[in-house]
């Protein structure tokens, strides 16, 4: 029914063969869990911790490249708005068409997907770096210059820590919609939870579809959790403040 | 560098060429998107305009934006195919899960951050709770109300693309099927839904102008700027482009 390029059209359907297992795999009611579990450790799992891997890698060079670019623009205005232009440019190619785009330049590798996922985060992540460390009040930049502090020391002990709130926001943003767009990937390479929906959308095999799409979602929402609670771990002092 | 502006005036071509084909799934596009996004106007807008109006469910309000941003669009449309089916209304139904948070969400931070002193007014000057509502708070809050309606307008359009996997139809066919119509055609179907998105947004933002009254017009964008600064202080000003990656 659909025609895709890539492993999901060279590999063909594997899953599911409606011939075997049980009664209500082979009548594909809308839930089976002898399916999940019968197909868990070799179809659901590795593909979970493909698309955590795929998430991580992209998420962490996205933010080394979006953390250098920001540091550099702090003070170097003149770089801002050529950088934002250019991540804003990459953020509107819609996913689909990127992965295919680059194909011809990288080929059917995780490298063709980590590049389309890093040029989706650049955007998110440069802007909120930047307005952290922009959103520093004058005052205190003030008290830090008259208790005789450096540029650099200001930086790592002013700068850097104020901007933590509005990093992790953005680096929530990062994080989520990587695991989404992730998803799309499948097409170039046979990884990540989009691989099992694509498989089991060509032939709507319901179980399948199901518990790899709550899977993504779950993995999503668990992930954004997860930086709420490193985002009250990192800044003490908000936490404080709102218990008075 | 040359091969890529080759690729990109092949697509330019490819266009021309098969303009019958660009405007009849450009249509299915525009359908897919427009049935979504109605449908979640009409579910989220009285939602997020009630809730902001009571000023109550501020958590409700603003997580069901944290959890509509986190849903993967694909796992979305693929958990409405498991339910109702290959087609046009499982992925439109998908699509309008995506599209209610943001609406939801502007409409209450909208509307809970009118001035208590205007609403006040209107009760003094003996205004019930729906005059109140239409012609005090969503005059006032509709810069607001619409930014949601613009980043699930080209969020919406932007997902559309990923319907073609699930039957949905729509610019999304041509770019998963590069055996049938290459390279170009994928690039040329990824440039007519960017164009889309901007044009959608453009529209949607002409429907604002027309809706606001003569009076607000001048200040409406202090109005706006003041609302989100206060109503989101560390979510950048993305709404725009929120979602175009999709």
């Amino acid at each position: 029914m659909i025609p895709l390029g890539g492993p999901v059209a060279a590999q063909g359907p594997v899953i599911p063969d409606f011939g075997k297992g049980s009664d209500c795999v082979v009548e594909n009611r809308l839930f089976c869990p002898d399916w999940v579990r019968d197909n868990w450790a070799g179809t659901l799992q590795p593909a979970l911790l493909d698309h955590v891997k795929l998430t991580l890698i992209a998420v962490a060079i996205g933010f080394v490249l979006s953390f250098g670019a920001a540091l550099l623009t702090h003070r170097l205005r003149l770089f801002e708005k050529p950088l934002v232009a250019f991540a804003a440019i990459v953020y509107t190619i819609p996913s689909l068409a990127l992965f295919q785009l680059l194909v011809p330049v990288t080929g059917l590798t995780v490298a063709t997907v980590e590049v389309a996922l890093v040029g989706y985060t650049l955007l998110i992540l440069y802007r909120n770096i930047l307005e952290g460390l922009r959103s520093v009040p004058p005052d205190v930049l003030e008290a830090a210059r008259g208790m005789g502090l450096t540029r650099g020391q200001t930086l790592w002990r002013i700068e850097l820590p104020l901007a933590v709130p509005a990093t992790m926001a953005g680096l929530r943003v990062a994080v989520v919609s990587t695991i989404a767009l992730a998803t799309v990937a499948a097409l170039v390479i046979p990884q990540g939870l989009g691989y099992p929906i694509f498989l089991a959308l060509r032939e709507a095999f319901k179980t399948e579809i199901l518990v790899a799409g709550a899977l993504a979602v779950g993995l999503a929402l668990v992930a954004d959790a997860l930086l709420v609670v490193a985002e009250r771990a990192l800044t003490p002092w908000n936490r404080a403040r709102r218990v008075t | 560098m040359t091969a890529s502006l080759t690729v990109f005036g092949d697509a330019l071509e490819f266009v021309v060429d098969e303009r019958r084909l660009i405007l009849h799934k450009t249509w299915e596009h525009l359908l897919l998107s427009g049935a979504a996004l109605a449908i979640a106007l009409v579910i989220a807008l009285p939602v997020g305009v009630w809730l902001g109006h009571r000023h109550r469910g501020s958590f409700l309000a603003v997580n069901v934006a944290n959890l509509g941003r986190a849903l993967p669009s694909l796992a979305v449309i693929a958990v409405g195919v498991a339910f109702l089916g290959v087609g046009f209304w499982s992925v439109a139904l998908a699509l309008v899960v995506l599209a209610v948070p943001p609406i939801i969400t502007n409409a209450y931070v909208a509307v809970d951050g009118v001035q208590t002193d205007a609403v006040e007014a209107a009760r003094g000057m003996g205004m019930t709770d729906r005059q109140i509502i239409t012609r005090v708070e969503l005059p006032l809050a509709l810069p607001l109300i619409f930014a949601g309606i613009r980043t699930a307008t080209v969020f919406v359009v932007a997902t559309a693309t990923i319907a073609a996997v699930a039957g949905g139809g729509g610019l999304g066919d041509i770019i998963v099927n590069q055996a049938g119509y290459g390279l170009e055609g994928v690039v040329g179907a990824a440039i007519c839904v960017s164009v889309l998105a901007l044009a959608a947004d453009g529209a949607v933002g002409l429907l604002q102008r027309a809706l606001t009254p003569a009076g607000l017009r001048v200040e409406s964008r202090a109005f706006e700027t003041d609302v989100t600064i206060s109503a989101s202080r560390f979510r950048p000003a993305m709404s725009k482009v929120d979602g175009l990656a999709d």
